[in-house]
């Protein structure tokens, strides 16, 4: 599914280099449902990034659906980002003046096109079917984070990518995304990279990813 | 079609959001808008009553005037004052150039003209009865001189409505005598006030008959005898035989007056037409400058929708990196917001388009100046704005386009 081959990442801060990710090397196979652990600053997130393309590495190479990527155009980038991979991101990102059944259909404008009854059928999945006209404003945490699920799914990506997606809600409804998340694993065999800091939630997957200081220090299988 | 439609989706949501802001950065291509339109109608309007009061003098006259109209060599003679016009020239006209209806030879003096207590300056311009129809004069009261007038030379004027207030204050000029120079003469006809005239006002004039003119003095003879006269004036059948009318008097006085090239001719043939085009170019231009004058508050306007589109990619960080990180590429960042702001001036001009319209048509209403919108201003108008709107919006939008996104995701 994917593979990183001594990926690196180094940021410019003033005259010195920040080097985040210091030599990665991980393959997740396809259906595979990981967790990455580790503390904050210990690069995951920029890992993340790296994966869903949303950022390139300094050096090394990645190697998407078995295709070179890091050194492709931000066009084509941008391209397998909206058919291929799902994101859902700690703080939700959903656009605050739109519905929530605006922003799944957003999830799908640059995906090949808005369909608005798959659009609903996605947030019937997740449980919203009650809520599709409100604004994210107007939802709880657990409710907008459902949304971001359901912008995420309606377009059939590859690889789903959840950065801390518990990290800013209460343990319950965290529980009711994360069994959201699972399940979707489960029944479709989606390939599934959650960041945690959340040890139960970690064990829930079936192989973790332990990061320290941007090196893969400890690889579990559950 | 579909992508299409998602875009105009995200663009109306973009200037929906913000009402106000999205308002006021019409507002200066709204005010621009509507200033291009009021001024160019009002140019357009004086353009346009210039030119109907212009031909209602008669489009179909032409002037023979002494005098070149070309540079030559050495100092030129001043305009008008060469007399090498003569009463033969005009009957030779009258004669022999097809496609006329009237040849009025024409002669003027100054005089000091006198009745009781009260006197006046006056020009006194000796004419056949043609002058009457070529110069389209309208009778006050009494006749014009008529063709028994001129051949027995008789000592009666015409005088203008001014002539009448000054020299008559409380009486009928009709009938009376006026002391001209050192002749008396009878006023037999008042001429209608005229506020259109092409050479001095006709208010002003006191007419007598050519011939009479000549035998009291006021008319120079040239070596072999001729009667030198200061203008012809020339009525056409039609306004289509100007230029063939313009060569045939041309041709005819150069052989007269004996001259080879038609470079060193002696008169000169204008047409009401001529002066009309040169008239007509010179409201042109000042049109075109009241329309560049109101186009610099188009620009203004302009340069406020680049502000606020800066503004507004600013504010919109996070959701372009929300966009983006859902497979939004440069190209569709890029459009959303350049289509985003020609969206706003193009509404923008469409508003100023009614507002300018609609003040064009009070200014016209309250009558101080004629004013005129013709399909092209409107046009012009609204593809300008659009234009200011891509203009202005390119480098926004280009910024927008270019943002990193992960960078553009952690920005608040």
């Amino acid at each position: 599914m994917i593979a990183l081959e001594g990926i690196t990442k180094a940021y410019k801060m003033g005259k010195r280099d920040l080097v985040v990710l210091k030599g990665i090397n991980l393959q997740v196979k396809q259906g595979e449902l990981v967790a990455i652990m580790g503390a904050s600053g210990s690069g995951k997130s920029t890992l993340l990034n790296i994966a869903g393309c949303l950022d390139r590495p300094t050096t090394g190479k990645y190697y998407f659906e078995d295709r070179e990527v890091s050194r492709l155009k931000s066009g084509d980038l941008a391209r397998i980002r909206g058919q291929r991979i799902g994101f859902i991101f700690q703080t939700f990102n959903l656009l605050s003046r739109i519905t929530a059944l605006a922003n799944v259909e957003l999830g799908m404008t640059y995906a090949g096109g808005v369909n608005r009854q798959r659009a609903k059928e996605a947030l019937v999945k997740v449980g919203l079917s009650e809520r599709i006209h409100h604004r994210p404003l107007e939802l709880s945490g657990g409710e907008q984070q459902r949304v971001a699920i359901a912008r995420a799914i309606v377009k059939n990506p590859s690889l789903f990518l959840a950065d801390e997606p518990t990290g800013q809600l209460d343990s319950s409804s965290g529980e009711e995304v994360i069994s959201i998340l699972l399940s979707l694993h489960a029944e479709q065999g989606t390939t599934l990279i959650i960041v945690t800091h959340d040890a139960s939630v970690a064990h829930r997957c079936q192989r973790i990813i332990h990061l320290k200081d941007g090196q893969i220090v400890a690889e579990e299988n559950v | 079609m579909k992508k299409l439609m998602g875009l105009l989706g995200s663009v109306w949501g973009g200037v929906i959001t913000h009402k106000l802001r999205s308002f006021l950065t019409m507002l200066g291509i709204v005010v621009g808008v509507a200033a291009v339109i009021i001024l160019m109608a009002v140019g357009k309007g004086s353009t346009q009553s210039i030119v109907s009061r212009f031909s209602s003098l008669g489009a179909n006259t032409l002037t023979v005037s002494p005098g070149s109209t070309q540079q030559q060599g050495g100092i030129r003679t001043a305009f008008g004052s060469a007399s090498t016009l003569t009463l033969e020239d005009a009957e030779a006209i009258a004669a022999s150039v097809s496609n006329i209806t009237a040849v009025a030879p024409s002669s003027s003096t100054q005089v000091q003209a006198i009745v009781g207590i009260n006197n006046v300056r006056a020009t006194v311009t000796g004419v056949t009865p043609e002058y009457e129809q070529v110069n389209s004069l309208q009778m006050a009261e009494g006749d014009f001189i008529s063709a028994d007038d001129n051949d027995s030379k008789a000592r009666v004027v015409v005088i203008g409505t001014n002539v009448e207030t000054t020299l008559f204050p409380d009486s009928d000029p009709v009938g009376q005598t006026i002391r001209a120079g050192n002749y008396i003469v009878t006023v037999i006809g008042v001429l209608q006030s005229s506020s259109q005239s092409s050479f001095g006002s006709v208010n002003n004039a006191i007419f007598i008959p050519l011939n009479t003119l000549q035998l009291l003095g006021g008319q120079q003879l040239t070596k072999n005898g001729d009667h030198v006269v200061s203008s012809i004036g020339v009525e056409i059948t039609d306004t289509k035989y100007v230029t063939t009318v313009t060569n045939d008097i041309t041709t005819l006085l150069l052989d007269r007056h004996q001259i080879l090239d038609s470079a060193n001719a002696d008169f000169s043939v204008t047409s009401v037409e001529a002066l009309l085009s040169s008239i007509t170019s010179v409201t042109n231009q000042l049109t075109l400058l009241l329309g560049a004058i109101a186009a610099i508050s188009l620009l203004v306007g302009g340069i406020g929708v680049m502000n606020i589109m800066l503004v507004s990619v600013l504010e919109r960080t996070r959701e372009i990196g929300i966009r983006k990180a859902l497979g939004a590429k440069e190209s569709d960042i890029w459009a959303q917001f350049l289509i985003e702001a020609a969206f706003l001036t193009f509404t923008g001009g469409i508003i100023g388009v009614i507002i300018g319209w609609g003040g064009a048509y009070i200014i016209n209403r309250m009558g101080t100046y004629a004013t005129l919108v013709t399909p092209n201003i409107i046009i012009l108008a609204v593809s300008v704005s659009v234009g200011i709107g891509l203009f202005f919006g390119f480098y926004p939008a280009w910024n927008a386009s270019r943002l990193e996104p992960i960078k553009a995701l952690r920005s608040e």
